[in-house]
């Protein structure tokens, strides 16, 4: 009796949402999976013509190549500034104001702060300015040209950009996960006569994968959102050190090439659907250990 | 001796802390500093010190704190001389606001089900969930592009609005609020005879409120910049949002950009403001194992 009032209610508050999801993400979803296996114009069955085409197109390879190497470098990065931000951080008693500092270049729209980007990172920008004044006070180097959007040093500002947008809600994760940690646990510890990296190391971090697991997840999810910085700064065409997966996404898009989008989509997909749930079994197992 | 190392090492790390909180403090104001410097100065002030970016000249360019000549020139002529603007910051709010509204009636019911309803499947539904709400835009915009198509909703800011609509990632925000309702109150409401819709809107609602109002304050800062969406599907520039405006305007109207990005930036501070607890609840909410 319950249970089947159970399943009612469920469906009825579910159904909303699940309509649109079907109407809005999985049938077009199944439709692009389809297309993926014809061609863009006739709609003829290729079998995996497109996947062969994606995968020996050089832009495509060099699109994956970068993000790959963007996903690689940030999102350790990323976990390490957090956490040497965030445990200092735990042990202040009012922490809030910082917290908010760390938080507001989430608030910050993208396009309101690539104005000063472009100021800082062009070739006769702050950067540079910076750089030649401490090389003058030093005495070790002259002035500094570098151009820092149009040579490989243009990948940097985008991990720069990334690392300054995503640290707050980082910090605020590895907080919420080191309060969580038993403080007996630590004061255990200290009285065993730990040093405080030993507690670090064999206390607090394995308490803390599941934050890990989180974080990992989101800082994933949010690097692909640095298209807006990337083609902010220099377009749907810049250096290819930046050329990365979004652009040859929006570049398909715009010349409608769908039956390499279709295809793309589904690699790109189908290699998400496999992290994620990878990710999810860790998660799990951990948190039943 | 031994005292001397500790308190040496105790002022070490005070000295961290304060710089831990001077550094990031820098460059998150630094870019906000330039901007309303910017805003606020005359335009041959600004095309002077930006000149080595128009000339290709060997100099580098130059800023002042305070402006020689500060004017509000430009701020008058963005808000009085330019209705384009208007149509473009009205754009912005009508669409985040739909979209929140829309999230509100679609995502609330559903994370209530997922949240209180414990059904065979419902495990495997929320998975799914979670799934779509990590999937990039890139690779749904194919897909949403078909369908957009389908239902003639291209270059209307339907296209935009609907697909948001039906984002997972409010839902899963606010599933965090409802789980933290301890379900012994449902049971006693059911014993009293309360329906279930009652219980959602006359316990759920209130008590679950943190989730809801991070998952709006998350999503307004989301949408507000929202740009990937309205690039692929809004052709004609009288639909675009601010966020996509912004870009279009060339260093020759230096002042005039900085300008409209103050002016875009103040209703995202004005939620960051009010809303930072809920935004800091809602990030530990995105975390929450199920």
């Amino acid at each position: 009796m319950r249970k089947s009032k159970n399943r009612i209610s469920f469906l009825i508050f579910l159904a909303p949402s699940f309509a649109g999801v079907i109407v809005f993400v999985l049938t077009p979803f199944a439709d692009v999976l389809k297309r993926s296996f014809e061609t863009a114009v006739t709609g003829r069955f290729t079998g995996a013509a497109n996947y062969r085409t994606i995968f020996q197109n050089q832009a495509f390879l060099l699109a994956v190549k970068n993000t790959f190497r963007f996903t690689f470098i940030c999102i350790p990065l990323l976990v390490v500034v957090g956490f040497v931000i965030a445990w200092p951080l735990s042990k202040l008693k009012n922490a809030g104001t910082i917290k908010a500092i760390y938080l507001f270049p989430l608030a910050m729209p993208t396009a309101t702060i690539v104005l000063v980007w472009k100021m800082v990172f062009y070739k006769q920008g702050f950067l540079n300015i910076f750089l030649t004044g401490l090389g003058q006070w030093t005495g070790t180097w002259g002035q500094v040209q570098t151009d820092y959007l149009e040579t490989e040093a243009a990948f940097w500002v985008l991990v720069c950009s990334y690392i300054w947008k995503n640290t707050g809600y980082t910090v605020v994760l590895w907080l919420a996960g080191i309060a969580g940690i038993p403080a007996e646990l630590l004061d255990a510890a200290k009285v065993d006569g730990a040093g405080s990296f030993q507690r670090i190391w064999y206390i607090v971090l394995p308490n803390l994968k599941g934050s890990l697991y989180t974080i990992v997840i989101l800082s994933f999810l949010n690097s692909f959102k640095i298209y807006r910085e990337a083609y902010l700064v220099a377009g749907a065409y810049p250096h290819k050190s930046i050329y990365l997966l979004q652009h040859i996404f929006n570049n398909w898009f715009v010349n409608l090439e769908l039956d390499k989008m279709a295809a793309a989509a589904v690699c790109t997909g189908g290699f998400l659907f496999i992290v994620i749930l990878l990710l999810q079994k860790m998660w799990d197992r951990d948190g039943t250990s | 001796m031994k005292k001397k190392i500790y308190e040496a090492a105790k002022s070490l790390q005070r000295a961290f802390t304060i710089f831990l909180l001077l550094l990031p403090g820098f460059f998150v104001f630094f870019p906000i500093i330039i901007l309303i410097t910017g805003s606020v100065m005359d335009q041959y002030e600004i095309k002077e010190y930006l000149n080595p970016i128009f000339t290709e000249a060997f100099d580098f360019i130059t800023w002042k704190i305070m402006p020689d000549y500060p004017s509000f020139a430009n701020y008058g002529k963005l808000l009085f001389m330019t209705p384009q603007f208007f149509v473009l910051f009205w754009n912005s709010i009508r669409m985040t606001a739909c979209i929140l509204a829309g999230q509100l009636f679609v995502g609330v019911p559903a994370a209530w089900a997922f949240a209180v309803y414990r059904v065979r499947g419902s495990r495997m539904l929320f998975a799914l969930y979670v799934i779509l709400m990590l999937l990039p835009f890139q690779v749904t915009m194919l897909s949403s592009y078909l369908v957009l198509n389908r239902l003639s909703l291209l270059n209307t800011q339907q296209a935009i609005i609907m697909p948001a609509v039906f984002s997972t990632f409010p839902i899963f925000l606010t599933y965090g609020g409802f789980r933290g309702i301890p379900s012994q109150l449902f049971e006693a409401a059911r014993v009293d005879g309360a329906s279930e819709r009652t219980i959602f809107l006359k316990i759920g609602i209130p008590l679950g409120k943190s989730g809801l109002l991070s998952a709006m304050v998350l999503g307004f800062l989301e949408y507000w910049n929202m740009m990937e969406q309205p690039m692929a599907f809004l052709d004609d520039k009288a639909l675009w949002p601010l966020s996509l405006y912004l870009p279009e305007i060339n260093w020759a109207q230096a002042g005039f950009a900085f300008c409209a990005s103050v002016i875009t930036l103040i209703p995202a501070v004005f939620v960051f403001t009010f809303g930072q607890d809920y935004l800091e609840q809602g990030i530990i909410y995105s975390g929450l194992k199920e």
